[in-house]
């Protein structure tokens, strides 16, 4: 998965497109999830990491992360590897 | 190192736009207590679904309702309306507050001798009565309220076996400005045929008439059609004593009143814009005290009202069971309770409020629940924090109707809990098991 790489995120959640103009709010920890996936982390890696950090479980984590992805692609931040 | 609490990922596009003129603050702060018993508490003894009552807000809501209309006028009675919520323990609050019973069919009225109600203080309405209903009420004394001629000539016919004369009002229909005008019931005020019916009464002399009845529609959102209707009965009470001489014993306005809920459509909530007590209190107490009765000759002024007694007093807790996008991308969550629970979800839009903290970050939502039913939807729209599941929820204004229209379809019935003024929950109904709906079937002997 390749997100956009100019995507500006403001300490407090605040999301902005340069390409599109358009911004978003996002909780911590999408935003946290998105600076992951600018750094080139896999879902695997992601998952990892998220599971150190929270108090939550695998399964749970694949699904919530499974649906974040799908609507980071139809607000196009993120397009499948070509 | 401790872990931080979770919370699903979630992002929303930024919408830029003029602010809505009716845009309104998100409705749920965390409800995780009812009556000072926690939410959590409450599902871990009793499970989930599971539908609570708060008997503080039954007494304060019928004190405060009482109020509105006892400091306008001196004589009022409430009769508590049976079909709107006939738990045994609900009634009998009502009952001790000082409400009398009002039935309609002749199970609500063996149900309110059953709970001790003096057949005297019984009002029995509706289309449904049988020769047998009238018959048992007639030599309880209870007030008859008629509602069609078939009716007034049944009872008329039953009279002469009686040892007393029955007691009856007429059920008046009428206009009184708004849509829909319900006509179904009763006699019709603008027609004449009301006028008919106390005829065929008082020239018959075989029943006395000691009341008339009205009962305009239901979640009347204008106060002063009560008006209207208070002013065309005391018209009518004041014919029959010019008439015949006769003074009727009481006015019966019914129910109606809307609740705090909001219907769905309303740009606002209900709880900011519905009438209050004092408000139709003072159109029909106006209209009354206005009319030509003596000061010192008032009927007795009687009260039906169901819904906007008990509406506020009820919730339903449920739990999410999942969540899921739908095809357009919007976010859906499954809860445990269904339409077959909340058959009043079809018009309003129940408040919903999450019965856990959460942070800032909300998301509309569908709301469905568990049956596989393409109907179960609890909310079309209600902006909600990012539930998961396990999470619970609580659905409030579910006390009027919810009780006695549910239905046992899918699933079966959830425990009812009552929680006293001493907040100690008590069951008052018990959830239904497999044996409670195969005990009444019998299998043919070939199928055994």
């Amino acid at each position: 998965m390749k997100i956009n790489e100019n995507l500006a995120i403001s300490d407090n959640g605040f999301l902005f497109n340069p390409t599109t103009g358009e911004s978003y709010t996002v909780n911590p920890i999408g935003a946290e999830i998105i600076e992951m996936l600018k750094s080139g982390e896999t879902q695997e890696r992601i998952i990892s990491r998220l599971l150190d950090m929270y108090d939550t479980d695998k399964k749970t984590l694949e699904k919530d992360l499974h649906d974040f992805s799908d609507i980071l692609k139809q607000y196009q931040l993120l397009s499948e590897d070509e | 190192m401790e872990k931080k609490q979770y919370e699903r990922p979630h992002i929303i596009k930024l919408e830029a736009g003029m602010p809505g003129k009716f845009g309104m603050r998100s409705e749920s702060l965390p409800v995780t207590h009812i009556d000072g018993v926690s939410v959590k508490e409450l599902t871990t003894n009793f499970g989930s679904p599971l539908f609570v009552l708060s008997e503080r807000t039954i007494r304060s809501v019928y004190r405060k309702a009482l109020k509105s209309f006892s400091t306008r006028y001196p004589k009022v009675q409430f009769a508590w309306s049976y079909k709107t919520n006939y738990l045994t323990a609900v009634c009998k609050i009502y009952h001790q507050e000082g409400s009398w019973a009002e039935v309609v069919s002749g199970f609500e009225y063996d149900k309110a001798i059953a709970n001790g109600v003096d057949p005297a203080r019984i009002i029995f309405n509706g289309p449904g009565k049988s020769a047998d209903d009238l018959r048992k009420a007639a030599n309880g004394g209870s007030l008859i309220h008629i509602d069609h001629l078939d009716e007034l000539y049944t009872l008329t016919d039953l009279a002469g076996e009686l040892p007393r004369k029955p007691l009856v009002a007429i059920r008046v229909n009428m206009d009184t400005g708004i849509y829909p005008m319900w006509d179904r019931f009763g006699f019709n005020y603008e027609n004449g045929q009301a006028w008919d019916a106390i005829n065929k009464i008082m020239m018959a002399g075989k029943l006395e008439l000691v009341g008339l009845h009205t009962h305009i529609g239901t979640f009347i959102l204008s106060a002063g059609a009560y008006g209207v209707a208070a002013g065309k009965l005391a018209d009518l009470a004041l014919g029959i004593r010019q008439k015949f001489g006769h003074d009727i014993r009481y006015i019966d306005m019914g129910g109606g009143f809307a609740s705090k809920n909001t219907l769905k459509g309303s740009y606002l909530p209900g709880s900011d814009t519905n009438p209050t007590f004092d408000d139709y209190a003072e159109a029909i107490t106006s209209a009354l005290v206005n009319s030509g009765f003596r000061p010192d000759n008032l009927p007795l002024l009687i009260l039906e009202t169901g819904r906007a007694l008990i509406d506020e007093a009820g919730y339903i807790i449920s739990t999410v069971i999942a969540n899921k996008r739908l095809s357009s991308g919007r976010r859906a969550t499954i809860i445990d309770a269904g339409v077959n629970l909340l058959f009043t979800s079809f018009w309003y839009q129940h408040p919903i409020t999450p019965a856990q903290g959460f942070s800032q970050y909300r998301e509309d939502n569908t709301l469905y629940g568990p049956l596989c039913m393409n109907i179960d939807c609890i909310r079309e729209s209600a902006n909600l924090p990012l539930l998961n599941k396990g999470d619970r929820i609580v659905i409030h204004y579910t006390g009027a109707y919810n009780l006695t229209q549910w239905m046992q379809f899918i699933t079966l019935r959830p425990n009812v809990v009552l929680i006293d003024e001493d907040s100690k929950p008590h069951v008052v109904r018990e959830n239904e098991m497999l044996s409670t709906i195969n005990g009444p079937e019998k299998t043919p002997p070939h199928l055994a």
